[in-house]
Parts: C-alpha cells; sequence; structure tokens
C-alpha cells in the first residue's frame, strides 16, 4: 500500500468541559491546519468521524465541521464505526488521496460526552444487542473488561497489582502530557482505595468518558514535496477489518460469543487480526515498533493488547510490564501519551488523538515523553459491533 | 393474588419445564447460534437452513465479573434499591460458545472460578404489580436454584 503524508496535528485537550462539540473539532482543525501550514481554503475533502452523542449534527460531522470552519465548496465524508470512527476516517481520506480524488485533506473528529456509563438508544429495543445486555444483563462496557482482566488472572497469574501497575504508568505519562484530562500521577495505594466498579477493576482502572476533538492534514507525497516538506510522518498502514468468524471471544455488546463447535480455531481471536492487517500494509513486524498507543479501555486491557500486537506471547504481557519494557525510556513504550487513562475517552476524536501523538512522537516533538529515536510506531483499538482499528505510522 | 410469569424479552429462552436458552443451528453445517435471529452468521453456510434448538443446559465458566453500581436503563433495579450482582460468561458444553448472564443472588465472586461446572436457571429479573419478570441466569452447577423464582 502506498505511503500518504501527515502535515499537521492537532488536539483541543481532553477534559470535561460541557460545551458543543463543534468548538472542540474547529480549534483541533484549526490547529493542525497551523501545524501543517496549510489554508483551510486548500484543503479538498473533509473526512469526519461522526459522534452519536451530539445529535444530528453529530451524524453529518464532516459538514458541521466544514461548516464551523466556513464552506469552501471542497468533498466531504462522515463517518461512524464507534470508537474506531477516528481511523475509518482517515482510512476514507487515505483512499481519496490515493486514488487522486484530492490531495489534501482534513480528518476530524470531536465529542462531549455525558457523566457515567454510556448507554444505548432509548426505547423497547428487543433486536438491539447493545439495548438487551442492559437490560437483560446489566453488562456495562466495564462488565466486559472485567470479564477479561479476570481471565487473565486465572489463566496467566496476573494479579491487581500488575493491573494497578498498568494505571501508574500511564498516569506518569500522562503527566507530560498538556492536552491529557488527568494529569496527577497516580501510585497504587490510589488505585487500591477507589471503588471496585467491575469486579477485578477499581474506578481508576477504567476508562472515564471525555471531551474533546483532535484532527490531521493529510495529503499525497507529491504534494507534501511540492510543499517543501521533505521527510513528513507518514501513514504506512491503516487497519478497519471486522472479526473472522468464528471469533471465540465475547465482544462488546453481544449475549455471546460465536461458536467454534463446527470450525475454528478458539485461539485466534479479533484483536489479533486488527494489528495483522496493519503489519502487512505496512510491511513492518513488532520488533520494528519503538512505541505503540492502544485503547487501555481498562488498565488490565492495556496487558492484552501487548500480546494482540505480538510485542510478546500469549500470556507474558506482565512481565513486558513489571520489567519496565513498557514505561518510558523502557525497551518498547506503551501509551507515551498517557493513553486512556490520562484521558478517557472522547469516541470519535481518540483514534485520531493516537495518531496526533505518533506524529509529534516521530518528529520528535513530544517534550518529556518523548521515545528517544523514534521512527515507527503503531495504534491500535476496536470498535464495538466489530470495527477493527489500527494505524501504523513511519518515518 | 399470584403473579403472572413472564419472559423478561420472548424468544431466547423457556419459560416452562427445564430451563434452556433458545438458540439457532446450522442444519447441515451444525453451527450454533445465541441468539438465533441476532447472532452472527457463519459465512461458511450462508445458505444453510437455521433450526430452532436448545442450548445445553451446563457450561464451564470462562469468566466472571460484578455490577456494583446500576447501569442506566433500561437496566430496571429490582426492588427499592440497587443491589451489586455478579456476572457470568459460560462456555456451552456442546456448542462451544460462551453466554453471558446474571449469577442468580447468594452466590459470590469467592464462590466462582474459570473452568468450574455451571448451569442455567431461569430467575426473575424485576417485577411490577402484576408480572414477574423471567431472565435466565447462570448458577454453580448443584447450586439447586434451578425452578422459576
Amino acid at each position: 500500500m502506498d505511503d500518504i503524508a501527515i502535515l499537521g496535528a492537532g488536539m483541543h485537550p481532553w477534559g470535561k468541559w460541557g460545551r458543543n462539540f463543534v468548538e472542540y473539532g474547529v480549534k483541533a482543525a484549526r490547529d493542525a491546519l497551523a501545524d501543517a501550514d496549510v489554508g483551510w481554503e486548500e484543503v479538498q475533502f473533509v473526512s469526519g468521524a461522526n459522534s452519536v452523542r451530539c445529535g444530528y449534527p453529530g451524524y453529518v460531522s464532516a459538514s458541521t465541521f466544514a461548516n464551523a470552519l466556513g464552506f469552501t465548496g471542497c468533498q466531504l465524508a462522515s463517518s461512524y464505526a464507534a470508537c474506531a470512527s477516528g481511523a475509518t476516517a482517515l482510512s476514507v481520506a487515505r483512499a481519496q488521496i490515493l486514488a487522486g480524488v484530492c490531495d489534501v485533506a482534513l480528518v476530524v473528529g470531536a465529542e462531549s460526552t455525558p457523566k457515567g456509563f454510556f448507554a444505548p438508544n432509548a426505547g423497547e429495543r428487543h433486536e438491539d444487542p447493545d439495548w438487551l445486555r442492559f437490560h437483560l444483563v446489566g453488562a456495562t462496557n466495564p462488565a466486559y473488561f472485567a470479564l477479561y482482566a479476570r481471565r487473565r488472572m486465572e489463566l496467566y497469574g496476573d494479579t491487581s497489582k500488575d493491573f494497578a501497575a498498568v494505571k501508574v504508568k500511564n498516569s506518569r505519562h500522562g503527566v507530560f502530557n498538556p492536552n491529557a484530562r488527568y494529569t496527577k500521577e497516580y501510585d497504587a495505594d490510589d488505585i487500591a482505595n477507589s471503588p471496585m466498579v467491575a469486579d477485578p477493576l477499581r474506578l481508576l482502572e477504567i476508562c472515564a468518558t471525555s471531551d474533546g476533538g483532535a484532527a490531521l492534514v493529510v495529503s499525497s507525497l507529491e504534494w507534501a514535496t511540492r510543499r517543501g516538506v521533505d521527510n513528513p510522518v507518514r501513514v504506512s498502514g491503516i487497519s478497519t477489518v471486522s472479526p473472522t468468524y468464528p471469533n471465540s471471544v465475547i465482544e462488546l455488546p453481544y449475549l455471546a460469543s460465536d461458536s467454534w463447535a463446527a470450525a475454528g480455531d478458539e485461539t485466534m481471536t479479533f484483536k489479533d487480526d486488527i494489528a495483522g492487517r496493519a503489519y502487512e500494509e505496512a510491511s513492518v513486524s513488532p520488533e520494528d515498533l519503538d512505541f505503540a498507543e492502544v485503547y487501555d479501555l481498562s488498565s488490565a486491557y492495556e496487558l492484552d493488547w501487548y500480546e494482540h500486537i505480538g510485542l510478546c506471547r500469549r500470556g507474558d504481557a506482565a512481565k513486558l510490564l513489571r520489567a519496565g519494557d513498557t514505561a518510558l525510556g523502557g525497551r518498547i513504550p506503551v501509551n507515551p501519551s498517557g493513553g486512556l487513562g490520562a484521558f478517557g475517552e472522547a469516541v470519535p476524536a481518540q483514534a485520531i488523538a493516537q495518531v496526533c501523538e505518533m506524529v509529534w512522537q516521530l518528529r520528535g516533538q513530544a517534550g518529556q515523553r518523548q521515545v528517544e529515536g523514534a521512527t515507527v510506531g503503531l495504534s491500535i483499538n476496536h470498535g464495538m459491533f466489530g470495527h477493527g482499528s489500527s494505524v501504523i505510522c513511519t518515518r | 393474588m399470584a403473579k403472572t410469569a413472564v419472559a423478561a424479552v420472548e424468544g431466547l429462552f423457556t419459560v416452562d419445564g427445564e430451563p434452556r436458552l433458545i438458540g439457532g443451528r446450522a442444519r447441515s453445517r451444525g453451527s450454533y447460534f445465541f441468539p438465533k435471529a441476532l447472532a452472527g452468521a457463519d459465512p461458511a453456510c450462508l445458505g444453510d437452513e437455521i433450526d430452532e434448538v436448545l442450548l445445553s443446559r451446563t457450561g464451564r465458566l470462562w469468566s466472571f465479573t460484578t455490577g456494583e453500581y446500576a447501569p442506566p436503563a433500561p437496566f430496571v433495579v429490582p426492588g427499592e434499591e440497587f443491589e451489586p450482582y455478579v456476572i457470568a460468561a459460560v462456555e456451552l458444553a456442546d456448542e462451544r460458545l460462551v453466554v453471558l448472564g446474571q449469577v442468580v443472588a447468594g452466590v459470590s465472586v469467592g464462590d466462582l472460578s474459570v473452568g468450574m461446572e455451571m448451569e442455567l436457571a431461569i430467575d426473575v429479573l424485576y417485577s411490577d404489580d402484576d408480572h414477574d419478570y423471567l431472565v435466565w441466569k447462570w448458577a454453580p452447577a448443584g447450586h439447586g436454584q434451578s425452578g422459576a423464582g
């Protein structure tokens, strides 16, 4: 797959600001345009990552943001893929660029979130798995994260201390990130003293819901060269794969996993496939990575990703963590941005924010959270109902 | 007057006799699905007829957790005040698929470990003046609470 260039990155700081999501997206977009030294009127295509929590303007995010920046007649597309929306919007922009439909595009996502658990759409919705899991089981998002965490404890001997250590690590990283919502450094006692939400996960180990916005200016490599950008950060691989049947892991928001009675390998899961596609597109392998931004929806969830992206064998993630390999200064820092533990999640902005972090890391502009000499980074997450999301950036 | 017992959502489990989940089975390929109408299809047998079948009553505990805070609607708090509950994910014995459910009252996480044998129960999810709304739940095998609550 051919690369595209990332010319600019911008974010609105994460928080619980309670303002119109459009403000966050516009601020991020303006910052990304300034960072790229590209004028808004030069942008030929806007790829929006949608929000389903901000009314109709959120469903048509590309036009909402374009209108707020001032309509110029550029082309638009709006994507929704739950937590994968940002990567999907980036993949649409890449396709437009590589197809020659446009040279330069703006990718933007933002959200304003309510307090507390995410909830399904209103009404009696007996055909909606998202409705059924709340009504019949009371299975919130943290319940699924906790099922995975408990399984790590029982299968691999991971402990609550290991899970807390992920949060401690990411909070140390987040201290250095001006866009993070939580910049307090937590210790193990803080976590042990926070309320249990879904055993074995405590409040400080579960991703909060946040307001935020993130944006990227991307272009063809030729256009970047014409602009005098000799060595841009490149998007070298994007994965937006679905699961492959049968997936043996019970995924959000379903009541059941697939059956592997008739066929299938119960050890291969959706989250293994997501990274596989990105590696293949980028012709990169796990050993090439200098850092990774993974979706730590819970502290324990980060450990699952170490294995799914191939940093270690199944069951060995806690060993990497305990050895300090995944902390800043370690062999393969994970979530140098502070991750979701320091940000909370602003759904359509989050996958774009992961790429923003890669841009700053690969340019050597990440300040005190800089991974020295980084040339290859990977971001990964997934959207519920089966949207894969992974981006590999190189420089 | 006794309340009428009805399924909280129809078509997912039996409400009379032995507690069973109602699933689907691809006629020639043999893949199982739960719920029958909502589960993802097996791409290897898209043209296959899906027969309605009753799924295994027992399975092994895949994982478990608790709900310590009341979820938002459409979760219904049964009774006056919210009580924390336990959730189990159980791998059905024959079908090799994992099904979520609450665990019957009186069982705590300390009573559970991954791999232990579990069995299906039908229990009351919540009630109103006229009805008990039923749902499937999981119980440790031999726990003895398998009838409608």
